[in-house]
């Protein structure tokens, strides 16, 4: 079970493809070598017709559909992975891997999920589908674990939950809804974002446009530059947040800089689209980082978010997560939820059952929530350890006096170191460090042990490279 | 009508609501979704507070009980799994154990083209993820192609094509008069089809007829296929469900691979391992070579990722460790030859039961078509009257899930059948 995996919390200069990079004159099934087919000919040369009726087939045709289809870009975080693999020095590190790892560097199962596993092989449930709109008890705990169980907009009936596969199926859905039911509004995302954010607009035909967020200069937030562009925007856009923990940079706005988020949306009439892959993870807390989106859901706004269990339970692989419509009525959330079902049913029918179980299992039982919360905190906990280590180690090996607070300050599992690529890429060859080419590292890949030689790849980097 | 209305508001321009009571919606212009018309079906059933209701609406495989099943293969796979494994990304692909596995059920165990690394498969949702995923592929990569459809077919294919974007038509399939295949129509469309069209075709047990193509028939559509050159997309949702015998059930794929073509095949183990809520499935595409195999494949997960980034691992890891299991993958076999059959006699005793109510009508269909469903042959009135007089659930077409029947329930069925046909 490899580290290897695919990480998708990660935010790396996208190398998707777009759909018109795809289509860019190279791709089209069918077209070059088309002599044989394609309107033109009326029998095809490579076989023999016989009287009978019955053909035999003298060579099968070769000449391919697929002979214009490229490869794919490799992907920017497989990539970082499969070169750790390869790299035999017993000094490497694997700072890529966007899923959380133990002290040990080793992947990790909750026990409260081993537990509710048990629980549910004892029970011996039926496989059969799920309504196409997911697993009621786990839509019902998951909105109250995003809002709060005694939530107005709960007990008023006004939030339309589907389960989604994980986080991205959660945000495909909701740009599916975007682009059918809002033709021409735009999505405002981050810059940085995570990587994949992109894609899912894209294939979902649904426009997008940055909005400023990371400064380098500070390697903190660019606040000016965020509500500047978010008064900029046109009326009634959809503005992609990061409930908290953003990936790639680790920075979240503070309160009253959600504050002030939340008057610019009202102003200009945006919506606000929360994307939350983190909560819980990030402080430690569940309640602290649903902050942002309780804030504004307190406002009486109207709001979608996205929720995944993949790291806060550990369920990457499982794909399990939701997308909420909060409406400022019990009929709007009704044929919100409706109209989601029916974009989900082409795509997948019905989602799947396992994760659901489990999240149900876990969260509607008192004792393994207040287990769950536990290992929730010892996995955020280790993580602001790191961090502190991390800090400790840089500010003690750089003479220079440079402030590596940021580190402190930001939170989740991924820090934005403020390297660049010639930096990055030095750590790499020289140190073999992995990291992602924009400078982020995630903290779940590294430990205790790990901390003062991480510290010496980077004041390296930063000072002796440029 | 939705783009109006939001640009009737940025026009209007509204006045900042700062701590104001909630503002008007901006789902005024969503509309509810009509009620899907296979899934309705159940939810009305449960509804139903009848101690005589019957459910022969969907198509999820019950025992003579009424009871849905597990398999005990699948159970002793999640013994063997449960808590041992962690939970780490598939890759986009999937679960490349349960691929492999996979192709070979559907392409023989000692395929050249498996040997030889010319099919590019990935893992998907189930049945529906697999059609999603090359309707999606098709789309982008040949732009300008149709999808032919056979008529009827499971009402969820003209969503999948229709949300990927992909035009439709319709290809002649099933004829009413005989409740069988109308193949000099089905041979006739398939001619006049443009030079290298797409088709979809359900390999085994067609949904929602039960009418399936003879040997024969395979044989000299593959031929037409050849001449025109068409692609052939296959949906295989019953392999070992059809027949009892999954080799037996994949005799269409087989013969258009001898036949040279280079097809595309939607895969899944709903029914045929139980695993329906775990939505495990397998597209795969035959290509010239490994290379454009590679290839192939990483557009497929360049696909896959903004629409879920990879697939669920639990139910991949069922299939994958029954199937590499000489011994499990035994037990499969018999239990669902066990499935198969006992959908076959039901087919038997409700034909029996008909005809021994002397029902003016012909029942032969009933036996000779295959697998879960049968096209019964009545209509959306008759239908409606068997719902309201005697709390029997099925699609409005006609189409009877053999599945739901017992040997508690058929002759209630036969004598309700009966009832509102026998003035046909």
């Amino acid at each position: 079970m490899a580290s290897s995996m695919l990480s998708l919390a990660s935010a790396s200069p996208s190398a998707s493809l777009s759909m018109h990079d795809t289509l860019k004159g190279k791709v089209r099934l069918g077209s070059g070598n088309l002599t044989a087919w394609f309107h033109k000919e009326k029998s095809n040369p490579f076989i023999n017709t016989k009287s009978s009726g019955r053909i035999s087939m003298a060579v099968a045709v070769n000449v391919s559909r697929f002979e214009g289809i490229t490869m794919a870009p490799p992907d920017p975080i497989l990539g970082v992975s499969e070169a750790f693999k390869a790299d035999n020095d017993e000094k490497k590190l694997n700072l890529g891997v966007g899923a959380y790892r133990t002290e040990e560097l080793q992947p990790y199962v909750l026990n409260v999920v081993k537990k509710a596993e048990n629980l549910m092989l004892e029970r011996g449930e039926y496989k059969e589908y799920l309504p196409i709109e997911g697993l009621a008890a786990f839509n019902k705990v998951t909105a109250e674990l995003l809002l709060g169980a005694d939530n107005t907009v709960i007990k008023q009936q006004r939030v339309a939950t589907v389960q989604g596969l994980s986080g991205t199926g959660s945000l495909r859905l909701a740009a599916a809804l975007i682009e059918r039911y809002f033709p021409g509004a735009k999505v405002l995302i981050s810059s940085p974002t995570w990587g994949n954010h992109k894609n899912i607009f894209n294939d979902a035909r649904v426009p997008w446009s940055e909005y400023r967020y990371y400064d380098p200069k500070t390697v903190g937030l660019d606040f000016e530059g965020m509500i500047a562009d978010l008064k900029a925007a046109p009326e009634g856009s959809f503005i992609l947040l990061h409930g908290c923990a953003h990936n790639p940079t680790g920075i979240d706005p503070t309160p009253e800089q959600w504050e002030k988020i939340a008057d610019v949306i009202q102003e200009k009439n945006h919506i606000p689209f929360f994307d939350v892959a983190y909560q819980g993870f990030a402080s430690g807390s569940l309640d602290a980082d649903a902050a942002s989106v309780r804030l504004f859901a307190a406002r009486g706004m109207e709001l979608l978010v996205a929720q995944s269990y993949s790291k806060n339970l550990g369920l990457y692989a499982e794909r399990i997560g939701a997308i909420n419509v909060i409406c400022s009525s019990v009929d709007a959330a009704a044929r919100v939820k409706s109209q989601l079902k029916r974009l989900a049913r082409p795509m997948y029918s019905n989602p799947p059952v396992h994760g659901a179980r489990i999240v149900a299992n876990v969260v509607g039982d008192p004792t393994l929530f207040d287990e769950w919360k536990a290992e929730m905190d010892m996995m955020a906990g280790r993580i602001k350890g790191v961090r502190q280590k991390l800090f400790d180690s840089l500010s003690a090996k750089d003479k220079s006096g440079k402030d590596w607070s940021f580190i402190l300050k930001q939170i989740g599992m991924f820090s934005f170191t403020g390297l660049n690529k010639a930096q990055s890429e030095n750590m790499t060859n020289k140190w073999h460090v992995y990291m992602t080419k924009d400078g982020r590292i995630s903290l779940a890949g590294l430990n205790l042990a790990k901390c003062e030689y991480l510290a010496d790849a980077i004041v390296d980097s930063y000072h002796n490279v440029s | 009508m939705a783009f109006t209305t939001a640009m009737a508001r940025r026009l209007i321009g509204r006045k900042s609501v700062i701590g104001a009571r909630s503002m008007s919606s901006w789902w005024r212009n969503v509309e509810p979704a009509p009620k899907d018309p296979i899934l309705g079906v159940t939810e009305a059933f449960l509804a139903d507070p009848s101690p005589d209701k019957v459910n022969v609406g969907v198509g999820a495989y019950r025992d003579d009980n009424g009871k849905p099943v597990v398999l005990e293969c699948v159970r002793e796979a999640e013994r063997r799994i449960a808590g041992k494994l962690n939970m780490e990304y598939l890759p986009m692909g999937g679960s490349v154990k349960m691929v492999e596995e996979t192709l070979k059920l559907a392409y023989g165990e000692n395929s050249e083209f498996i040997k030889d690394k010319r099919i590019a498969a990935v893992q998907s949702l189930s049945g529906t993820g697999a059609c999603r995923l090359f309707a999606d592929f098709q789309k982008r990569f040949s732009p300008d192609s149709q999808i032919y459809i056979p008529v009827p077919t499971w009402a969820n294919h003209h969503n999948i094509w229709r949300d990927a974007q992909v035009p439709q038509r319709t290809y002649h399939y099933y004829h009413p008069e005989s409740r069988g295949l109308n193949f000099a129509a089905l041979m006739d469309d398939i001619k006049n089809a443009p030079n290298g069209s797409f088709i979809l075709l359900h390999a085994c047990a067609h949904n929602p007829t039960g009418v399936d193509p003879s040997e024969e028939e395979w044989r000299e559509i593959s031929h037409l296929f050849k001449v025109k050159n068409h692609f052939a997309f296959f949906d295989m949702a019953y392999q070992g469900f059809a027949s009892g015998d999954p080799e037996r059930d994949a005799k269409s794929i087989r013969i258009f691979l001898e036949d040279g073509h280079h097809i595309g095949i939607a895969q899944s183990y709903a029914k045929n391992m139980g695993l329906y809520g775990q939505r495990v499935g397998c597209l795969s595409v035959l290509c010239e070579n490994e290379k454009q195999a590679v290839a192939v494949k990483s557009q497929l997960q360049q696909l896959a990722r903004p629409m879920y980034s990879n697939p669920p691992v639990h139910g991949a890891f069922i299939v994958s460790t029954i199937l590499g299991d000489p011994d499990l993958k035994k037990l499969w076999l018999k239990e669902v030859k066990v499935m198969a059959d006992r959908i076959i006699s039901m087919r038997a005793s409700l034909r029996e039961n008909l005809e021994k109510l002397g029902s003016p009508l012909s029942w032969k269909h009933i036996t000779k078509q295959i697998g879960m469903f049968c096209y019964s042959g009545m209509t959306p009135e008759q239908v409606d009257r068997l719902t309201k007089e005697y709390h029997i659930y099925m699609t409005r077409n006609g189409r009877i899930s053999m599945a739901g029947i017992t040997t508690g329930n058929v002759g209630y069925l036969a004598n309700a059948i009966h009832e509102v046909t026998k003035s046909a």
